[in-house]
């Protein structure tokens, strides 16, 4: 069955600005995606669209999620709700709610399935609160559990935050820009969780990312974006820096801003440069 | 090896000019100040000469509140108790009410066709005074402490729900759209992504007006609602000044105490 389904979606913003112009494309059960392009290319805005959180234009398009509609021409589904229940999103800024405990934000992912009073409430039963420890378990911050997320480290947010689509049990996990605000640390080790999840539990993966050194180590396939239009869907092999420079033209320099290993010698005689004028 | 302003050879920029337009538009603000001042001049009946030229009648209008008269300390005590009393249930009714209509004002959480109506019927519980709403009380249901309590609670619902309400709309709508993403609905969006956001906010702005609603109590005994403001009414009908001067000063005393604490109070959860 095919994950996500889209088909020639468009979303124009306020001020004739085409931020999706006819995008189309398709992605089966069990692939891990990396979503790439500079900044406003629209990869967030698509990412929001699959989700159900944005409607697309009247007469834009429609998205598929795991065979059950989304929205179809700027109209989000009567059971949008349901059929969102199956993703897990996991954003850039984490958009955990700080003040409440970590294990209570990752059972914040049962809110679609459990009875709505129950939910309401906030009363979980001691199998679902096992249920939520094991996937922190499984993403390494058990041991967090019952601090207030605002504690945490951003690379141990993002993971509560797939904890907390593990505990949703998503079959799709839509990442925007997931380690965008992280260290290279933290960044792999988010990487790793997302790669692990996806071939342990077939859990669909699409990531949006700014650098696309990790879409080529993490991700079989790269859909790359420039100004709402898909302009390269295939294997991520394929993407040389060649091939990328002449694709995004300038804005490619962006795009390699930051490596994450092994680049370094680059800017080290810099740094020792500056040491020396330092001393002096 | 250091670097200035001064030596990197490129032309200092310039300083932007003044902005016409903004200033014009300064001096038209303060004319209009002004002129309403002078405006409001004879219709405030303003004569500040007889301050001056009545001094003596001031002080020995004063010299009567001295010394203060604190032979009956018992009864302003516990009048002043069931002032503090009025506060605390006019408050808590208030808080129970404004929760819900808090939200229902929010434009970021409610459509308009909610939001609109519920917060005009908020401005209108606003802009009645307690003292009015007081006034009315003590009609329906009797002289005392009850028309006070249901004074101060309409008129801080109007208060606390617009105050909840615009800490609603600045919240993070990110965690919000975290939770929606889950599968959650609209109520449980509110209670697990806006409420644990604004809850510090709520509570410093519940006990700022629960300090406030102290003060306000102390005068709603004049219309008959109880409290100490009837104890003090009655001593200022009578021209007993020293007395007065007693009850105002165990007023004083008892307002600060209690702004003292709420702001104690208010620094701990912010």
């Amino acid at each position: 069955m095919l994950a996500v389904d889209v088909k020639g979606l468009s979303k124009t913003f306020l001020g004739d600005k085409k931020a999706l112009n006819g995008v189309s494309l398709s992605i089966q059960e069990g692939e891990m995606v990396a979503l790439i392009g500079a900044s406003g290319s629209g990869k967030s805005t698509l990412l929001r669209h699959i989700a159900g959180l944005i409607k697309g234009d009247s007469d834009g398009g429609k998205v598929d999620i795991l065979g059950d509609s989304m929205q179809v021409n700027g109209r989000i589904a009567k059971n949008a709700r349901k059929t969102r229940s199956q993703i897990g999103v996991v954003f850039q800024q984490f958009n955990l709610v700080t003040r409440l405990t970590v294990l209570t934000n990752v059972l914040i992912g049962l809110l679609g399935s459990v009875p709505r009073w129950r939910g309401t409430f906030g009363l979980f039963t001691q199998d679902e609160k096992t249920r939520a420890m094991a996937a922190l378990d499984r993403v390494g911050i058990a041991d967090h559990a019952g601090k207030r997320a605002s504690n945490l480290s951003g690379g141990q947010q993002q993971r509560a935050a797939i904890a907390r689509a593990l505990t949703q049990g998503a079959r799709l996990i839509l990442a925007d820009e997931p380690i965008a605000s992280l260290d290279p640390a933290s960044s792999k080790k988010v990487m790793n969780t997302l790669e692990r999840i996806n071939k342990e539990d077939d859990i669909t993966v699409v990531v949006s990312l700014h650098q696309v050194d990790y879409a080529l180590k993490y991700c079989p396939r790269t859909i790359a974006m420039r100004e709402g239009v898909v302009i390269f869907d295939g294997p991520s092999a394929e993407l040389t820096p060649d091939f990328l420079r002449e694709l995004y033209g300038d804005e490619s320099v962006e795009l390699f801003a930051d490596p994450v290993e092994s680049k370094a010698p680059v800017s080290a005689p810099v740094r020792e440069e500056e040491l020396a004028l330092a001393a002096g | 090896m250091t670097m200035t302003a001064g030596n990197t050879g490129q032309a200092i920029p310039h300083i932007p000019p003044k902005d016409i337009k903004r200033s014009g538009l300064n001096i038209l603000i303060w004319a209009v100040i002004m002129g309403l001042l002078v405006m409001s001049w004879e219709g405030a009946d303003m004569r500040p000469m007889e301050l001056i030229e009545n001094s003596e009648n001031m002080v020995q209008f004063a010299s009567g509140f001295f010394p203060p008269d604190f032979l009956e300390w018992k009864l302003y005590v516990s009048e002043m108790w069931v002032t503090i009393q009025i506060a605390i249930w006019g408050t808590a009714l208030s808080i129970l009410c404004s929760i819900p209509l808090g939200i229902l004002c929010s434009e970021n959480i409610v459509p308009p066709w909610v939001y609109q109506p519920v917060r005009r019927v908020m401005d209108s519980f606003r802009a009645i005074n307690e003292m009015v709403f007081a006034m009315l009380f003590v009609v329906a249901v009797g002289l005392g402490p009850f028309a006070g309590v249901l004074a101060l609670w309409i008129h801080t619902t109007g208060i606390l729900a617009k105050l909840y309400s615009e800490a609603v709309e600045a919240i993070d709508p990110q965690p919000v759209e975290g939770i929606r993403a889950t599968g959650a609905n609209g109520l449980q969006e509110v209670i697990f992504g806006v409420i644990p956001q604004v809850l510090p906010l709520w509570i410093s702005y519940s006990l700022y007006r629960f300090e406030s609603n102290v003060r306000s109590a102390t005068v709603l005994g004049i219309v008959g609602a109880g409290g100490i403001g009837m104890v003090l009414w009655e001593y200022i009908r009578g021209f007993y000044y020293a007395e007065t001067a007693a009850v105002m000063i165990i007023v004083i005393v008892s307002v600060s105490l209690l702004d003292i604490l709420s702001q104690r109070l208010r620094k701990m959860v912010t």
